[in-house]
């Protein structure tokens, strides 16, 4: 027992040691850190209000009082960008545990069991992944209504298909392994074998495409937001912040109003497209998203 | 390969059943009847109503609904909009050849950029190429076209006024295909920014792996020219899996439409879409949504014919 412990402390020796040594990972891990952590508590240290109307600054560029100026309804910029991060890196996770919560039994049921199973749900995977999810996402938010739990939703479930896809190849892989069979030989139940062998081994690919599905979420939830049919205002995200910008004389006369949004925005996203790339030369698996 | 073709087509037909299930549940779930929509005024005499709900056959099981639904699809009827009360086809058929223009136009930019960066990156890895053509990449795949777009248009419209930020054609000009393509610049290349940079990446890694391979050690040994070596043997072997990416790139170029034609009014399906949403136009909605499912059933068959005649193992398997 504790030497398994031992050889384990090694591998993750290894894998920490290569994840550092890729330089943009470790300052996108530290970048992501210290964003998540402002979103979370510059409100209250800074008391920001993003809802509320100074009369005497109708889109306003910055000044003391504003020190990233004011929109066209004269509300704080800074404190619509810290709250638009709340928004969009919360849609952005969330929607992607999601489509791992649909996406993993989905698989295991088609990899591990096969049969009809297997027919039913990669055809399933096949069709969602060739349709444009982006027109799903509109229709389904236009039904359900354009909150933000439901586009995070729509979002989350339409994701399922990578993840159903990693799990069950890694399950075709894993089930006719020797130390599968020699497991169900000394009478190991199906959930102890799943758990034990199949999840584990599918696991690095799976944290690789978490955080590449991340991105792609926040991207979808801030490109729906920006056309109007996603988080509905007074509620910011970085998408909906950018949505004023389609009126030309916001566009060229008050950068304030669209540029730090979308810079921070695409920051955000590079960010944890390194991140991604960073563990997968980590976990020296051979796999590309 | 007219096996291959028939199997790849037993793969389309489920697709297509598929989605017109999906959507046309969706629509019958949404919120608002059809009756509501087309009554707008809620005083209408029940006699009249009950007698449209009989001739629209919204008394009957919503199955008996959905295959009528079908039946009027295969026949060319896609219903009639809400909002305008103009047939749903008549509307949808006038904006698929602007969406098509811009989307196939976007492809072949992505593909002409992308490929040769990527290939230059793969031959001369970590050189300042290599870095360059990879920041790019990576720029390119985390930046949302509508950031692009508003990028773009402030740049090239607004300060440096050369390319119009709106529309296909100067409204007054007759329409010229010298002044359609000067429309076309902007969205075209905003629509392209993400895939060129996941596929600078896709073609990259895969011409990078092929160059390990013996034959090119080969190639050169015998002495093929440099050139000859990179686009004819390593390209050729490397572009399956370059191929597949584009084929998954068709479905965000559709979703990518979307976003682009609504920001440069372009008359295409995308814009057509946000404008029948925000109105509730269902039939509609459910039309644009029909006609895209074909197209990209269409697009993915003939990314597989190209994909076969690539790779002849792909033909002769089974």
């Amino acid at each position: 027992m504790k030497k398994e412990k031992g050889i384990r402390g090694s591998y993750l020796q290894d894998v920490k040691e290569r994840f550092f040594h890729h330089k943009l990972a470790v300052f996108a891990l530290f970048f992501l850190a210290v964003e998540i952590l402002a979103v979370i508590f510059l409100p209250m240290i800074l008391s920001l209000d993003p809802y509320s109307i100074d009369v005497m600054a109708f889109g306003r560029g910055p000044s003391d009082k504003h020190l990233m100026g004011t929109d066209d309804v004269g509300r704080d910029m800074f404190a619509r960008i810290v709250y638009g991060g709340r928004v969009s890196l919360t849609v952005g996770i969330i929607s992607a545990i999601i489509s791992l919560i649909v996406g993993i039994p989905l698989g295991l049921l088609a990899g591990y069991f096969r049969g009809k199973w297997e027919i039913i749900v990669m055809r399933l995977a096949d069709i969602f992944m060739s349709f444009p999810s982006m027109i799903l996402i509109l229709v389904l938010a236009s039904v359900l209504g354009q909150s933000i739990v439901t586009i995070t939703v729509v979002i989350g479930v339409l994701g399922w298909p990578e993840f159903a896809r990693l799990i069950y190849a890694s399950t075709l892989s894993v089930r006719e392994k020797e130390y599968v069979e020699s497991a169900k030989a000394i009478g190991t139940k199906t959930r102890g074998i799943i758990v034990r062998y199949i999840v584990p081994n599918a696991s690095a690919p799976v944290i690789i495409a978490f955080t590449f599905r991340t991105a792609q979420a926040i991207i979808t939830e801030s490109s729906l937001s920006f056309l109007g049919l996603g988080v509905q205002p007074p509620a910011a995200s970085w998408g909906n912040i950018l949505y004023y910008a389609q009126s030309i004389s916001v566009l060229a006369n008050k950068p304030w109003m669209w540029v730090p949004a979308g810079i921070i925005l695409i920051i955000t996203v590079l960010c944890i497209n390194f991140l991604g790339d960073g563990i997968r030369d980590a976990l020296d698996t051979k796999m590309s998203v | 390969m007219g096996k291959y073709v028939l199997r790849r087509l037993m793969v389309a037909i489920p697709t297509f059943i598929g989605i017109t299930v999906l959507v046309f549940f969706l629509a019958y779930l949404a919120p608002g009847s059809p009756l509501e929509m087309l009554f707008m005024d809620s005083n209408a005499d029940a006699q009249v109503m009950a007698d449209m709900e009989a001739r629209l056959g919204l008394d009957q099981p919503v199955y008996v609904q959905y295959f009528r639904w079908v039946g009027q699809l295969f026949q060319g009827n896609l219903g009639t909009s809400y909002r305008t009360g103009l047939p749903v086809w008549d509307m949808v058929g006038e904006r698929i050849g602007p969406t098509l223009l811009i989307t196939l136009a976007s492809l072949f930019l992505s593909v002409l950029i992308a490929i040769p960066l990527g290939v230059m990156s793969a031959y001369k890895p970590y050189s300042g190429w290599d870095y360059f053509s990879s920041g790019l990449s990576f720029i390119g795949a985390a930046t949302p076209n509508f950031f692009a777009g508003l990028v773009f248009i402030y740049l090239f419209s607004v300060k440096i006024n050369i390319f119009p930020s709106s529309g296909m054609y100067d409204s007054a000009g007759a329409h010229t295909f010298a002044d359609l393509v000067h429309h076309m610049v902007l969205p075209t290349f905003v629509l392209s920014i993400q895939q060129i940079g996941s596929l600078i990446r896709q073609t990259r890694g895969s011409v990078l792996e092929v160059l390990q391979d013996d034959y090119i050690r080969t190639a050169r040994a015998k002495g093929c020219l440099e050139s000859r070596v990179l686009f004819r043997h390593a390209l050729r072997n490397a572009l399956s899996p370059v191929i597949t990416r584009i084929g998954t790139m068709i479905p965000f170029l559709v979703g990518g439409a979307v976003v682009t034609e609504q920001l440069f009014s372009w008359p295409g399906l995308g814009s057509l879409m946000v404008l029948s949403i925000n109105s509730r136009d269902y039939p509609v909605i459910m039309g644009i949504t029909v006609v895209i499912a074909v197209a990209v059933l269409i697009g993915n068959l003939i990314i597989d014919l190209i994909y076969s005649v690539l790779d002849p193992r792909i033909r002769f398997s089974k």
